[in-house]
């Protein structure tokens, strides 16, 4: 865009040049800076409980050898993958009955109806799973009155629960971002493959999924990224028989102090993060959202 | 593609469960704080409103509330303030740089909440900085300023641009035409921004817990509380939280919807 030069603007300082600046400083200082910083902790030795600074792989050395430390970084892999997957194939549905079966004008509504509890805060969420999984919860109670179970069974504190946890919160998330895909694809090209004789099943694999696959990719990204960086989740509803990776960094961070093995294993979740990014990077134009 | 009412069947069943699915936990949470009882677990007695009473006794966790909303909406403010300026820049003069200082803008989004506490906690704790709200505000600066950003540079067009000229043509400074012709025309966009990023602030436990010491956010609170094991004292605190959250976005709908 070529820029019109103003007739009569005043000279000396410049604001709406200059505006950006407090922004781009914050970034840079409380964000850039201290990853710049993770990233050599990551690299120093605690010698002694002080941070010495040094430039050794041993940090490294020793996250792939302690197979308990590798393992929670695997165990959280499978939770988001697993996560991403359920969500996508509970959410899916949900926003094509809305999309296509809910009067135009109700939409809106029906939508944020199936996202308001997208607001209920992180540790509430999960505080509420628990009292709906639990040996006396919600749900047992329920079993047991109809006489379908009479024992309790053990419903929360495993990774199933975790999983479920997760799921709940991204059908949500999900459900708005397919929508949001499906609202915008023309109805001629559905009424089209119609008019071709495609029967509706057809109609749906061959125009309507593949159309969708940018909405999916939105919210399956977002929901793995999110899901494999939350420590609150799996803290409440996982139970005490593995830990994933942000509860070990939380355990290094706390008990131990160790730094440098908390940034290895920040360093460790922000490379999964980048590889997850480049695998969607081609259905991921951000600014369309 | 015409469905006959037995066709609607299948799609209202899903529907449905999916529903029961998304609002069975907080159904029980609300409904349980109002137990007449010493756990939030069937059957249901009551209704009654000791839990509530208990919050309000509770001087810690009132504290923590008062925290909470002190912190929410200074983050939020200067968030919102931030994000403005630099969409403003972007948007009016285009400069060279304009790609990169997106991509730096937006960038914190792609990165876990959990690595930016960490990353800002070995910074705080190298520089001899002593954990306190005040970093926990900055964090929430952080996390909050790309999607302040990005809500209002979605709203900046070309058509304000030629009422600025117009105000600036009349002899009106820079930051008077800032403050008295942009500032008001964006102000859905500003306070959808304020509402989104004080909601998600004062949701925030990651960043609040590890960058906080002895004064807390109510997040943290809770999570403390958790130790206790299931209590309706929580389902009491947390239907306070979601009651907030929810006016607040609710509201923030409202007000930008309603000027377009």
């Amino acid at each position: 865009m070529t820029e019109i030069v103003h007739p009569y603007k005043r000279r000396g300082f410049d604001f709406s040049r200059w505006a950006i600046t407090p922004a781009l400083c914050v970034t840079a200082l409380f964000f850039v800076v201290p990853l710049i910083i993770m990233l050599s902790v990551s690299f120093w030795q605690r010698i002694g409980g002080k941070l010495q600074a040094t430039w050794t792989w041993a940090n490294y050395d020793k996250f792939f050898s302690k197979s308990y430390l590798l393992e929670a970084l695997f165990n959280s892999v499978e939770v988001a993958l697993a996560t991403t997957v359920i969500s996508v194939l509970l959410a899916y549905p949900l926003a094509y009955i809305i999309t296509y079966r809910v009067p135009r004008h109700w939409q809106r509504f029906a939508l944020i109806l199936a996202i308001l509890p997208f607001w209920t805060s992180y540790v509430v969420r999960s505080y509420s799973w628990l009292l709906v999984l639990s040996e006396n919860g919600f749900i047992n109670s329920a079993l047991l009155a109809i006489g379908i179970i009479d024992q309790p069974i053990s419903l929360g504190y495993n990774r199933g629960a975790t999983v479920l946890g997760f799921a709940h919160f991204f059908t949500m998330l999900l459900t708005l971002t397919i929508y949001a895909n499906l609202i915008q694809i023309n109805p001629s090209y559905r009424r089209a493959a119609a008019d071709l004789g495609a029967s509706g099943v057809q109609t749906f694999l061959r125009i309507t999924l593949p159309l969708s696959i940018p909405g999916i990719a939105v919210g399956a990204f977002l929901a793995f990224v999110i899901t494999i960086g939350d420590y609150i989740t799996p803290q409440i509803l996982g139970g005490n028989t593995e830990v994933l990776i942000p509860q070990a960094i939380m355990l290094q961070i706390g008990r131990a102090a160790n730094f440098p093995m908390a940034s290895v294993m920040s360093v460790m979740l922000m490379l999964v993060v980048t590889v997850t990014y480049l695998v969607f990077a081609r259905y991921l134009k951000m600014d369309r959202l | 593609m015409k469905t006959t009412w037995w066709g609607q069947i299948p799609s209202s069943l899903y529907v449905l469960i999916l529903f029961v699915f998304i609002y069975l936990p907080v159904v029980v949470l609300v409904l349980f704080s109002f137990q007449d009882g010493l756990t939030p677990v069937p059957p249901f007695k009551g209704p009654s409103l000791q839990w509530y009473e208990r919050l309000l006794d509770n001087r810690r966790l009132m504290e923590s509330l008062l925290n909470s909303v002190v912190v929410a909406c200074a983050s939020a403010f200067i968030a919102t303030t931030l994000g403005f300026l630099a969409a403003y820049t972007l948007a009016r003069r285009a400069p060279r740089f304009a790609d990169f200082a997106r991509f730096l803008l937006m960038a914190p989004l792609t990165v876990s909440y959990l690595i930016i506490a960490i990353g800002l906690l070995i910074t705080f704790n190298l520089l001899g900085v002593s954990k306190s709200l005040i970093v926990v505000t900055i964090g929430h600066i952080v996390i909050n300023m790309p999607l302040c950003f990005a809500i209002i540079f979605s709203q900046m067009g070309d058509h304000q641009r030629n009422i600025e000229r117009a105000a600036q043509d009349l002899g009106a400074s820079d930051i008077k035409t800032l403050l008295l012709i942009t500032v008001p025309i964006l102000r859905p966009a500003l306070f959808a921004s304020f509402c989104i990023a004080a909601t998600l602030s004062w949701d925030e436990f990651i960043i609040a817990f590890l960058l906080s010491r002895f004064d807390v956010t109510l997040p943290v609170i809770i999570f403390e509380m958790l130790r206790a094991g299931l209590t309706p004292e929580v389902n009491a605190a947390g239907t306070v939280v979601f009651a907030i959250s929810i006016t607040t976005v609710l509201f923030a709908i409202l007000m930008s919807t309603r000027r377009r």
